[in-house]
């Protein structure tokens, strides 16, 4: 079976200059991960500042060359694709809607660059298109020739994902579409990219880290710490039944409106992920409150077991 | 008619704010006592930021503030000359932003930033600025205090710079500490680590702590009082427990969260304007709400703003 | 959603907004002006600038004992009657500062863009020829260059304006370098954009204000820059009116006719005077819509 996605041990390093004396860090944004997504499914991916989720999501788009391994969108390897037939497969819509369209653009234009880039549909065709889509995001159609200036944070994240869609795309790659807006405005916005998903079948890669958000809207949820995937599993089973330590400490972190809790101590200890100096053995050691004496030393290895995976040597294989 | 604090470390009543043709705050009437955490909520524009930095006195030139009075341990704030004020900040009274990127200066070292406070309110040399500094940074979590005080705020990540803000506004003991959205742009795990420091700080040094933030897990969990806030105005008011388990304002949805998902925007409330602002919003508004809303008592401490009698839920539904 | 920035300013006089905003439209006014005067020479000057008449030598400007009505800024040492040159000068100086512009600004533009945008080894390419032009002293390639190809208004312009890039390729480098970060340049790349699409209509609209700030200063430079030149020599060749070589054959007669030295002096001050208050009002402009 082809899956809409399938990424196979990628890395991705990145050289980090250090200003002064020009000694060069290496750093490893993403450390060998592996996953496929079938088609139709959401992965939500989730983990916090430094796990490597926005970068993973770069690779998979084709933004950023892996320093290793492969991205395969529908069974085709992404690095041999041309631009035109990748922006075909794959589109993103990003975080921050005040920098992700081009102030000088109108929104027509904007929205109709996709189809542009493409060149080979008549120009009245493309703008047809255009419209569609827009009236489809919510958009109307007076507002094509304004500038995004002129457009509020929940209308531009419309747009963008307007211009996601207007290829009709297999895969949307959403970089924390929702965390930069207004509250009231996020779970429109995330109704919106449901109803869509559903209208056109696409399929999702969910980056956030608001656990939140992932819970509504995926059907698969991968956990990242320091650029590995430490647990995936369906996204109830992952709520429900948290294997990995860090999943668990992640989870109890979030704090419900429940005036009797006070604010939980997830026994994290006050050591905090650094990227560019990873712990040996499991890299979550110096932070996990049920570490052993060998989670120092030995990398744990990959369990999976009924559809769920977990990178832990705490948990028994079957 | 208004909850009655003893001996608060922070009084506010009915301070108003112009700015230029807008009313930002119309008579916000609050009071933090010590060892006390009182939560200033609402959607973005509703104003709380700009009481915030009213009460120490940084808005811009030019922007007048009134109010029938404003106290910090009974001294008053008000009549106070900006010398004196200055003298407070930073002191007595300190202050956090949200974005730790645009409050720490990015041409001096996080020491020599964090020991000037130091230095200045106390008088001390460098060497015992920079111990403190070194003991406060512990504190907050931050491996290798020394290191870090000689590294620029562009060396450290997101969450760092953060910590290092709490620690800088700690270095004086504080009495007040108001905190404008500390914890939005922080991962999870961290926001929970920083709450329950704060939350230490209180129970060892009686700090007041007035907290701004959207988030009502916060809210819920951390604080004891909790003011909403809509258009310049506070709508509703009270212990967190009473709040929450009846919020009373047609603003407040079942949940208690202020303003979920009602159509429309927080209005710009111009000179001159009176009575309730929630009114275009609202679906039970009547002739009278254009005139002066009386403030009501919902039992105990609890209070809202409007013409609505405490059980009208209850009437409406029957 | 954005923190409040907190400007705590010394209290701003009342009048100062009002007079930058009067300052840049003085700048305005003149650069209008020269404009004009530049385009509609033929018909706006009373006599042939080139005319010589040696009886109607050093004649003094209407506000001096013994002018001629006719000669109303005067006449210089061989008889040209002054107003004429001034003139006909306005045109030199427009086209120099136009032409050398815009060839510097696509020369300085490219590179920048370039090198901004890519980083890494283009980049460093880019930064070495930046290095290497600023090494470069004008006047004494200016020297060479007239030494092999003679003095004319060509030359001066080639070689200014394949030497005064430096700045916009500086400005434009940052610039691009701030802009290939932002969302919207990666969400171009997945749309499938051509690189050059990319370059034209995504980086480069976004960095025009800082370069049409740059552009008026370097229109200010280029004009300067001729008056010297051609002061020393080595730029348009009389009997062109360049008002810096209307200065430099003053030279001789400054103490006893001071009007023809300080004619063509107050010119070129008030032309750059009023491109650098245009361009302060541009930055102050387009400035303000650049600060999010």
């Amino acid at each position: 079976m082809t899956h809409a996605i399938e990424v196979r041990n990628v890395y991705r390093d990145f050289q980090q200059r250090s200003a002064m004396a020009g000694l060069r860090h290496k750093v490893r944004a993403v450390d060998g991960v592996t996953f496929s997504l079938p088609a139709g499914d959401v992965l939500g991916v989730v983990g916090e500042s430094g796990c490597g989720k926005s970068t993973l999501a770069r690779l998979i788009m084709g933004l950023l060359p892996p320093t290793s391994g492969e991205v395969l969108v529908d069974g085709r390897s992404l690095s041999g694709m041309d631009r035109r037939e990748r922006a075909r497969m794959i589109q993103p819509v990003f975080q921050d809607p005040y920098s992700s369209l081009n102030p000088r653009q109108c929104i027509r234009d904007i929205v109709g660059l996709p189809l542009a880039a493409q060149g080979d549909q008549p120009k009245a065709r493309q703008a047809d298109r255009v419209m569609e889509m827009l009236a489809r995001v919510g958009i109307s159609s007076e507002m094509a020739e304004r500038m995004p200036g002129q457009l509020s944070g929940g209308q531009r994240q419309r747009v963008a994902i307007a211009r996601a869609l207007v290829l009709h795309p297999r895969i949307v790659v959403c970089d924390e579409p929702t965390s930069a807006l207004d509250v009231s405005v996020q779970a429109q916005i995330l109704n919106l990219l449901a109803e869509l998903r559903r209208e056109l079948g696409l399929t999702y890669l969910f980056i956030s880290h608001n656990l939140a958000v992932v819970e509504h809207i995926a059907t698969e949820v991968a956990v990242m710490y320091l650029g590995r995937i430490v647990e995936q599993a369906p996204v109830q089973e992952l709520f429900r039944t948290p294997t990995h330590p860090y999943t668990k400490a992640l989870l109890a972190s979030v704090l419900t409106p429940d005036p009797a809790l006070g604010i939980p101590d997830v026994g994290l200890g006050d050591a905090y992920p650094d990227p560019t100096n990873i712990p040996p053995g499991c890299r979550f050691h110096p932070r996990c409150p049920s570490a052993l004496a060998k989670c120092a030393t030995t990398m744990p290895d990959n369990i999976r077991k009924d559809g769920r995976l977990v990178e832990c040597l705490l948990a028994v294989p079957a | 008619m208004t909850p009655v604090v003893p001996d608060p470390v922070l009084s506010v009543a009915n301070l108003r704010v112009s700015f230029g043709q807008t009313e930002a705050v119309r008579g916000v009437t609050l009071a933090v006592a010590r060892g006390e955490t009182h939560c200033l909520v609402g959607e973005s524009g509703c104003g709380k930021s700009v009481t915030a930095l009213s009460v120490m006195n940084l808005l811009p030139r030019g922007i007048a503030r009134t109010a029938d009075h404003l106290r910090f341990q009974g001294q008053d704030l008000l009549g106070m000359s900006e010398r004196q004020t200055a003298r407070l900040r930073g002191d007595k009274m300190a202050m956090i932003f949200q974005e730790p990127m645009t409050s720490l200066n990015p041409a001096y070292t996080i020491g020599s930033q964090m020991s000037e406070v130091f230095e200045r309110h106390r008088g001390a040399t460098r060497r015992q600025a920079m111990d403190r500094a070194a003991e406060l940074l512990a504190r907050v979590g931050i491996t290798a205090p020394g290191m870090r005080l000689g590294q620029y705020p562009h060396q450290l990540s997101g969450g760092l710079r953060q910590r290092v803000m709490i620690a800088m506004a700690l270095m004086c003991d504080p009495e007040l500490l108001i905190a404008d959205e500390p914890t939005t742009a922080l991962d999870v795990t961290v926001q929970a680590q920083i709450l329950r420091l704060l939350q230490r700080l209180q129970q060892e040094l009686g700090l007041a702590l007035l907290l701004i933030t959207h988030d009502l897990g916060v809210v819920a969990r951390m604080a004891q009082r909790v003011s909403v806030m809509y258009a310049g105005e506070v709508i509703e008011t009270g212990t967190v427990a009473e709040v929450f388990a009846a919020p009373t304002h047609p603003g407040m949805t079942r949940t208690g969260e202020p303003l979920g998902n009602i159509p429309g925007v927080v209005p710009r409330i111009p000179l001159g304007f009176i009575g309730c602002g929630f009114r275009d919003r609202c679906t039970l508004a009547m002739p009278e709400c254009a005139q002066t809303v009386p403030l009501r008592n919902a039992g105990g401490d609890h209070f809202y703003l409007c013409r609505l009698p405490p059980d009208w839920k209850r009437a409406a539904a029957a | 959603m954005s923190a409040i920035v907190i400007v705590q300013s010394r209290p701003a006089r009342r009048w100062l907004p009002a007079f930058r905003h009067l300052a840049t439209m003085l700048g305005a006014v003149i650069i209008g002006a020269a404009v004009l005067v530049a385009i509609f020479a033929p018909y706006l000057t009373p006599h042939d600038p080139f005319a010589q008449d040696l009886n109607q030598r050093l004649i003094p400007p209407v506000w001096m004992e013994g002018s001629q009505p006719t000669h109303l800024l005067g006449t210089d040492q061989i008889g040209r009657d002054y107003l004429s040159r001034l003139i006909y000068g306005t045109r030199i100086s427009m086209l120099i500062g136009v032409l050398t512009v815009i060839t510097s600004g696509v020369i300085g533009i490219t590179l920048g863009i370039i090198g901004g945008f890519y980083g890494g080894r283009t980049d460093d390419v880019v930064m070495f020829l930046i290095t290497c032009r600023l090494s470069i002293p004008l006047i004494l390639v200016a020297l060479t260059v007239v030494a092999l190809v003679g003095s004319s208004l060509a030359v001066v312009i080639l070689t200014l304006g394949l030497l005064l890039w430096d700045r916009f390729a500086v400005v434009a480098r940052t610039t691009a370098m701030q802009v290939r970060n932002l969302d919207y340049i990666a969400a171009a790349q997945a749309a499938g954009a051509s690189r050059l699409h990319i370059l034209l209509r995504e980086v480069l609209p976004n960095i025009a204000n800082h370069l049409v700030v740059v552009a008026t200063l370097e229109m200010a430079l280029a004009i300067l820059l001729e008056a010297a030149l051609s002061f020393l020599g080595l730029g348009v060749p009389p009997p062109l009116p360049s008002w810096g070589l209307m200065i430099a054959e003053a030279k001789e007669y400054m103490f006893f006719s001071p009007w023809v030295i300080m004619t063509p002096g107050v010119a070129l001050f008030v032309l750059v005077l009023g491109i650098n208050l245009l361009g302060d009002g541009l930055r102050d402009l387009l400035g303000a819509d650049m600060r999010r």
